[in-house]
């Protein structure tokens, strides 16, 4: 049949709209899909590119020697992608990576109980496969779908020791990844000592390889042939102030003790030695030892992961009165020729401070070889009583001491390049007002501060950076264990030079008395043939128990090279324990080694066990 | 006729072979190649439909002859459903648009549309838990948001028709009237009680229907513009009752589906959000298509489909690689192209002096028409998942055959309007 007269025509144009309007709607929803929704290309990418993190090697630490101390050894991660699994034979995988079913099964759950979980993304299901266990694996590989190899570093140490110091790294937490974005769940983070404070020098860039990933999760190689790819960037190498040998040393003589030993070179303040014991082996918290043995160290009544250089406060004893020596003098309180009677001690009215045995009056260079204290009660009795008008009130004469003591780096940080440090405590005289009201002290009435006793408090590193202060006739440099970065330069805080508010003349005097303790005083242990040595002894009391063995000491008197600071807890006297430490250690720097008459001192110190059975009197 | 007999004899053999692998896949093998009949179905069904109406004692009129048209393309629809190749039996369904260019009913259009509509709402704002729960939940059901508006649209079609047809604005205000007294009486009963509004709803509907067989009882048997007839109400009042219930049964309807194209349905509605199931496809070719972005990551760069995120990427999804590589740019062009074409096949079919030929092109234009429509719509999420080709682009031969044959036949057909 011909088309005639077609009442229909016009719906061509009904038919014709419908074909427009579906075009109009496709044409806007892919307007809205590929121009206005970003999320889209997002998840395209996510898809598609899998961002697999090449992880910098982290900077390695050598000693001031130029030997290594710290360096990184591969390890090995094994990886999931809960999606991609499929097919496990669970049995063979135990046995692959020497582990249990159940264990197996545990390390499933806890990995998905982390925040931040999901099945989609590569979530890290066992830490650190040593070479052997990955060889093993790697070879299976294949067999076992939704399961990779992240490579990794672990710290690997060549010296048992330095352990605080050093530090220890450990997995970020989830604050400290909302803190940083830098870091990923599973990155390594310095947790103390030096591997926290330079961590930014230390860590590293990562870098990163994108690869094509397909529907399965497998690898279709690099995307552009790794034009975007971006290689890590290896942390910055450290060189430290510490001599290992010495560190090393320091931490065999006081094997079975508790204290600290800190070394400085006076001239540039660099830490030599820097000994907390009882300590541990820095291997021991690497890897997945570190989680058997963290709770260990932790628990353990010793504390060996205290950083008693740094944290620990004793009272410093009568290693004190080379300071106050120093300040009276320079107070116009005493000149050197200066004279007290001492009689057992010093008294006042009901008030004793008790001494031991020796000639009376003395001056004060043979008050420092005696260690008097009997003198030095006399001279705070003088500054804050006698010729309190000359500071207006005993407040002010308190205060002004208070100054001297902290210009000396007591009383806080001293700001090491180590973290945590303590500030110990050095009163001032509104501390005093609190407890007995602005007229109810005096000189004598805290007169044990004059031989570093009472309030004052100090800590092992702010000792040996006094001692240096010292040794420098009235400066030092912020005591620092960080010698020299890699290419870069280590902050100039550490550089700076404080100069005490004592006046350099009057250290000479004092420092004789230091070298006549040597001499002939209490600190006759401390004699190293052909060296002038100057030293102090001191006890700090402990109201636990035993007192503190204390013992100051530098060496040579002309351009000091080391100056040296030792506490041994509940010892007794400095001159016992403490100073033969100090003493050897010293010997060890200067010579090189310990000469054979000497012999029989070292292996006493060595083989001495000084902890309390008690552990009360801690 | 030559013609003609080839053409009969084209879709009884196509017919023939389709039947021959009833239950089985709709694949039959010939040495090495692999034929789908139900592509050459469309061909040989749009013939046989041409032939059929354009035979000149031929009207579409009357029940008799609209069940011979629809039987030509039910038939091969029936047997490509028993081939399990749901897909492809739909598109059987675009040769209404035929028959509604050759004067069916726009109101079958508008209510098979509205069925969609219905359905569609039904099943999205009801509440599909409910429904499968025991009888119990029967009266809780009512209270589903789609009914009511189901409801709504139902009333609103029957003042629809009412104006339209016959400018009856009297029976429309009484209807309202009724409308506006039903919902004071449901709020002040609802003040005590807490019954469901679909009840007063449905309550409303029935007495709708009721008006109607009224009506259609008092109503004069020839019809004016002013008076409707009889035969009017009568078929008011049974649309009135047949959409009622058929929202009502629509959830079981829809229940009668398999689980998964029930899910895929529920995906394309919004319902379910199962990016790892269902949903995977259509998860997988938006991110393809969006991540193409405006001009589109170049040829062979796409990420999401030469990494095989998107499955079926050579044949039903390959419009994800074009959006992937091509970006919108080159979406908007296949997309116009599309349109160009199929506006064209209207104008050629517009232009014959033959009726079958232009019966012909507007079958192919409306094949074509529903393969754009559902294959891209699929694909960018706005269709339900149905496994059909996208003309020209997707992999596999029986289909650019078919179309290549269906087109070019059109052409010749074309270039003889001429001869005679």
């Amino acid at each position: 049949m011909a088309i005639g007269n077609d009442i229909h025509i016009g719906r061509k144009n009904v038919i014709i709209t419908l074909m427009v309007i579906v075009f109009v709607v496709y044409i806007l929803r892919l307007l809205q899909l590929q121009i206005f929704d970003e999320t889209y290309k997002n998840s395209a990418d996510n898809n598609a590119f899998l961002h697999k993190t090449r992880y910098p090697a982290r900077g390695l630490i050598y000693d001031r020697n130029g030997k290594l101390l710290v360096y990184n050894k591969p390890a090995y991660d094994v990886m999931v992608i809960i999606n991609e699994v499929h097919d496990l034979d669970t049995i063979d995988f135990c046995r692959t990576v020497n582990i249990t079913k159940d264990q197996f099964c545990s390390l499933i759950e806890k990995m998905k109980r982390q925040p931040g979980y999901t099945p989609y993304t590569p979530q890290q299901l066992i830490a650190q496969l040593s070479i052997e266990e990955y060889a093993v694996l790697q070879e299976k590989l294949f067999r076992f779908p939704g399961f990779y190899i992240q490579d990794r570093t672990l710290r690997e140490y060549t010296y048992p020791c330095a352990a605080h110091a050093l530090g220890y790294v450990s997995e970020v937490t989830e604050q400290e990844i909302e803190e940083n974005p830098y870091y990923k769940r599973g990155d390594y983070i310095g947790r103390s000592g030096i591997e926290k404070q330079y961590e930014s020098v230390l860590c590293g860039i990562k870098g990163y390889e994108i690869l094509l990933r397909d529907s399965r999760g497998r690898l279709k190689g690099k995307y552009q042939d790794g034009k975007l790819d971006r290689a890590s960037v290896s942390g910055k190498n450290i060189q430290l102030s510490l001599d290992i040998e010495l560190q090393q040393y320091g931490e065999k003589l006081m094997q079975n003790k508790i204290g600290s030993v800190v070394a400085i070179e006076p001239s540039t303040g660099e830490v030599l030695a820097f000994v907390a014991s009882p300590a541990y082996n820095p291997s021991d918290l690497v890897g997945r030892d570190r989680s058997r043995n963290f709770p260990l160290l932790n628990k353990n009544p010793l504390k060996p992961l205290l950083d008693r250089p740094l944290q620990a406060r004793y009272p410093p004893g009568s290693t004190f009165k080379v300071l106050n020596s120093l300040i009276f003098q320079h107070e116009g309180i005493i000149t050197p020729a200066t004279r007290y009677g001492c009689a057992h001690g010093f008294s006042y009215g009901g008030l004793h401070v008790g001494c031991h045995g020796h000639p009376s009056p003395l001056d004060m260079r043979h008050s420092l070889q005696t260690s008097c204290n009997g003198y030095y009660c006399h001279g705070l009795h003088d500054m804050l009583d006698t010729h309190r008008r000359k500071y207006g009130s005993v407040q002010e004469a308190l205060n002004t001491w208070k100054n001297h003591v902290v210009s000396f780096g007591f009383g806080y940080k001293t700001g090491i390049d180590l973290p945590h440090e303590n500030r110990g405590y050095i009163p001032n005289a509104s501390v005093y007002d609190k407890v007995y009201g602005t007229k109810g002290w005096s000189g004598v009435t805290i007169i044990s501060i004059a031989i570093g006793q009472g309030e004052v408090l100090a800590t092992p590193i702010q000792e040996a950076n006094y001692v240096s202060a010292i040794a420098n006739h009235g400066w030092w440099i912020t005591p620092h264990v960080v010698k020299k970065i890699y290419g870069d330069t280590i902050p100039s805080s550490l550089l700076e030079k404080h100069v005490t508010s004592v006046d350099p003349k009057f250290f000479d005097a004092s420092i004789d008395g230091m070298e006549m303790a040597v001499q002939g005083g209490t600190a006759r242990v401390a004699q190293l043939p052909g060296v002038r040595v100057c030293a102090k002894t001191g006890t700090a009391q402990n109201p636990h128990g035993k007192d503190h063995s204390v013992f100051i000491a530098f060496a040579p008197r002309e351009n000091p090279k080391i100056a040296i600071a030792v506490f041994v807890e509940n010892a007794g006297f400095g001159a016992t324990w403490a100073g033969p430490i100090a003493s050897l250690m010293m010997e060890k720097y200067l010579t090189g080694g310990i000469a054979d008459n000497r012999k029989y001192l070292e292996e006493r110190m060595v083989n001495a066990n000084l902890i309390p059975t008690n552990p009360k009197e801690r | 006729m030559i013609i003609y007999t080839a053409l009969i004899l084209l879709l009884i053999l196509t017919i023939f072979i389709s039947s021959g692998h009833k239950g089985s896949h709709s694949w039959i093998d010939i040495g090495p190649f692999a034929l789908q009949p139900a592509e050459f179905a469309k061909f040989a069904t749009a013939l046989a439909l041409s032939h059929v109406i354009s035979r000149y004692d031929f009207h579409l009129k009357g029940f008799r002859n609209y069940a011979i048209v629809c039987a030509l393309f039910l038939l091969p629809m029936v047997i490509i459903i028993a081939q399990n190749e749901t897909g492809s039996a739909l598109v059987f369904s675009s040769f209404f648009l035929v028959l509604y260019r050759k004067g069916m009913p726009g109101v079958l259009l508008f209510l098979s549309f509205l069925a969609i509509v219905l359905f569609i709402i039904v099943i999205k704002f009801g509440d599909p838990l409910a429904e499968s729960l025991s009888q119990n939940t029967f009266w809780s059901s009512f209270g589903s948001i789609g009914l009511l508006v189901a409801c709504i649209l139902i009333f609103l079609t029957v003042v629809g028709f009412l104006l339209v047809f016959h400018h009856d604005t009297e029976s429309v205000w009484f209807l309202i009237k009724i409308l506006i007294s039903t919902i004071v009486v449901a709020l002040a009963i609802n003040y005590f009680f807490s019954l469901s509004y679909c009840l007063f709803a449905i309550a409303f509907l029935l007495f709708v229907f009721a008006w109607s067989v009224v009506r259609a009882w008092r109503a004069p048997i020839s019809s004016s513009i002013r008076t409707p007839s009889r035969k009017f109400f009568s078929l008011l009042a049974v649309f009135t009752l047949s959409a009622t219930l058929y929202s009502q049964s629509a959830s079981m309807a829809f229940n009668v589906l398999q689980p998964h194209q029930q899910s895929r349905i529920r995906v394309v509605l919004g319902m379910e959000d199962d990016p790892k199931g269902a949903g995977y496809n259509v998860n997988q070719s938006k991110i393809a298509i969006g991540s193409g972005q405006f001009i589109g990551k170049g040829f062979l760069n796409g990420t999401q489909t030469k990494l095989n995120y998107v499955p079926e990427q050579e044949t039903d999804f390959i419009f994800c690689t074009i959006g992937e590589e091509f970006g919108f740019v080159g979406s908007f062009l296949v997309l116009f192209l599309y349109l160009l074409l199929m506006i064209r096949i209207v104008q050629i079919a517009e232009r014959q002096n033959e009726e079958f030929n232009q019966i012909y092109g507007y079958c192919v234009a409306t094949i074509l028409f529903f393969h754009f429509a559902i294959n891209i719509g699929m694909v960018i999420g706005l269709a339900p998942i149905i496994g059909i080709p996208l003309p020209f682009f997707s992999y596999g031969g029986s289909s650019l055959w078919s179309f290549t044959i269906m087109l070019f036949v059109l052409l010749r057909l074309d270039a003889s309007r001429l001869e005679r």
